[in-house]
């Protein structure tokens, strides 16, 4: 590289902006967390000092755990979730299999029939949608959301799918032919470990808006029975107006979940993302 | 689909299986509600019956006050949340993923990370968090103005009609930065490195070769940015849902097309809900958004070159 892209000014103002950025993208979580774990004279006295022994306290924490039903809710939104996923990823990845490997009459139309969901939300069809889910006795299960989302995620799955599946060689394909593998096991055997790496990609891409999802549950299913933890606790949180510890303790239990998700996988999110699969 | 391949060549059959469950989940739950929605906003429930009334919803929708006041105002409100996002977070977002892109930068992982935080998190966090940052009880925000010596400028943004949707609009881009920022760093990285390195033997360097190089070669990705920013805005609902109610206040002042339709749908304090004007506000959201996406698969995209490395 010429040293005019490695100049000392240049790197430290790259950094300072980046900085400056970072800290905009963080403050407010950590502005939650860290007050999320003070008492009430703490939090309005002292915002933006972290806790200190005088002004540690947990009740915001014991008011949530003791109030709503958040171990419920958090599981309604990992059954929800989980269910979902698996669905998108196993239907998903037959789909693709079949575009990207046969051909057919009516491949590209099919193609092109499946990627209208990627630009056209699924929200728009909320009327009939629950008018589909009342008739068929499913509204306030976690089946009517599980549907939902399958539908909602299926379109984009399947075009990041098809684009890695036409990468997997043929003669490898080919060579279980001659071996006698049905198709069935060609897929299931060959391929499917094959993409594997890809299927954490759309994995990752499908489950942050389901986990995050408030309108459908909110409109499919808001009883208390399944309740997903978003819904919970957007509800949650109009209760409690005024208690802000519990606020901001039921805020931090929302956000440390998905938080420990992201460190974890944020490698595998950022590679899936930066190697193209979404171009 | 199954029913094509299975005359010709019964042998085929397993393309019909691969293929069934999908198809047949996306139809049943997205395409065919879809349609239906469009459908139901050209009947009318009068006495307890579907009465087809060809376009009435629709000229109750623009011509009847109780409607077209409140329509115009959220289209309105969402066109100017558009612009909030074209103009603000889109360049930041190039800018961040350009400085991200410079060679060599160190702590790049970590700045790809925590900038991509706020998209992870759900609207309803998101929401409330900035509620209570802005709020002028708890006082951060005047707290932090003061440290800059701005304190003047605070009053209470989401309270006040003229400032509500901007604050919304910028709340909305501080959790999607991540996504423009990721897709153009992308794009970025995969410019060859012949290209950047024929540009610095003419000597076109730093700010020079940004414009005159990269941004070219990664003008599609921006036309993708736009058209999913178009459609994500226009589709948006959630984050003006948890900070300011269905109702959308101050006195609708952040109102658009999401929570508009939510309040026809369901109805809402004194008004009840009406399935079939709530999919004609949804026709007019699918019709806007198709049109978006026309605009950009026929005007934008055939005339932006596709550069094949």
């Amino acid at each position: 590289m010429s040293l005019a892209t490695r100049s000392l000014p240049r790197t430290i103002g790259a950094h300072a902006v980046l900085l400056t950025y970072t800290a905009i993208a963080l403050f407010p979580v950590i502005l939650v967390i860290m007050n999320s774990f003070k008492s009430r004279a703490g939090i309005f006295g002292a915002p933006l000092t972290p806790p200190t022994p005088k002004t540690f306290d947990l009740i915001g924490y014991t008011t949530v755990i003791g109030q709503g039903d958040f171990l419920h809710y958090f599981q309604n939104s990992l059954v929800v979730t989980v269910a979902s996923l698996f669905f998108v990823l196993l239907f998903g990845a037959m789909a693709a299999f079949a575009l990207s490997e046969y051909r057919f009459r009516g491949n590209t139309m099919m193609g092109l029939y499946l990627a209208l969901g990627i630009m056209i939300p699924i929200r728009l069809g909320t009327v009939a949608i629950l008018q589909l889910m009342v008739a068929s006795g499913l509204v306030n299960t976690l089946t009517a959301l599980i549907l939902v989302y399958t539908a909602q995620g299926l379109p984009l799955a399947i075009f990041i799918l098809s684009e890695f599946m036409k990468q997997v060689s043929d003669d490898l394909k080919n060579a279980g032919r001659i071996d006698g593998l049905s198709e069935y096991t060609i897929f299931f055997r060959l391929v499917l470990p094959l993409v594997r790496p890809s299927m954490a990609t759309v994995a990752v891409f499908t489950m942050i808006p389901i986990w995050n999802d408030l309108w459908f549950p909110l409109i499919l299913a808001p009883s208390e029975e399944t309740k997903t933890v978003t819904l919970g606790a957007q509800l949650f949180l109009g209760q409690f107006v005024t208690n802000w510890n519990a606020i901001l303790a039921a805020l931090s239990l929302a956000i440390l979940p998905v938080l420990i998700l992201y460190v974890i996988f944020s490698r595998q999110l950022i590679r899936g993302i930066t190697s193209g699969a979404v171009k | 689909m199954a029913a094509q391949t299975r005359p010709k060549r019964p042998i085929r059959w397993h393309i019909g299986v691969f293929l069934a469950p999908a198809v047949l989940v996306y139809t049943a739950i997205m395409i065919l509600p879809l349609a239906g929605t469009l459908q139901l906003s050209l009947f009318r429930n009068i006495e307890q019956h579907q009465v087809f009334v060809g376009f009435d919803n629709f000229r109750t929708l623009f011509g009847d006050p109780n409607w077209s006041v409140n329509f115009w105002n959220a289209l309105r409100n969402n066109v100017w949340f558009f612009i909030i996002h074209m103009l603000v977070q889109n360049p930041i977002g190039v800018l961040l993923a350009a400085l991200l892109s410079s060679p060599r930068l160190r702590f790049a992982a970590f700045y790809r990370t925590a900038i991509f935080v706020p998209t992870i998190l759900s609207f309803v966090i998101v929401g409330f968090a900035w509620k209570l940052i802005l709020s002028p009880i708890w006082g951060v925000a005047p707290h932090l103005l003061d440290f800059v010596g701005l304190k003047s400028l605070f009053t209470p943004w989401l309270g006040k009609e003229q400032y509500a949707l901007t604050a919304l609009s910028l709340v909305s881009v501080w959790q999607f930065i991540g996504i423009p920022m990721m897709l153009i760093y992308a794009a970025l990285l995969s410019i060859p490195d012949e290209v950047i390195e024929a540009a610095e033997c003419d000597g076109v360097t730093g700010m020079a070769q940004f414009w005159k190089i990269k941004l070219p070669l990664i003008l599609p990705s921006i036309g993708i940015i736009s058209i999913l920013t178009f459609v994500g805005n226009f589709n948006a609902f959630d984050l003006i849902y948890t900070a300011q109610g269905a109702l959308a206040g101050p006195n609708y002042s952040t109102d658009i097309l999401g929570t508009f339709l939510y309040r026809a749908f369901f109805g809402f304090q004194l008004q009840v809900g009406d399935p079939n004007m709530g999919a004609a506000i949804a026709t007019m959201m699918f019709l806007i958004i198709l049109a978006g996406v026309c605009v950009y698969l026929f005007l934008v995209q055939t005339r932006l070159r596709r550069y094949q490395f």
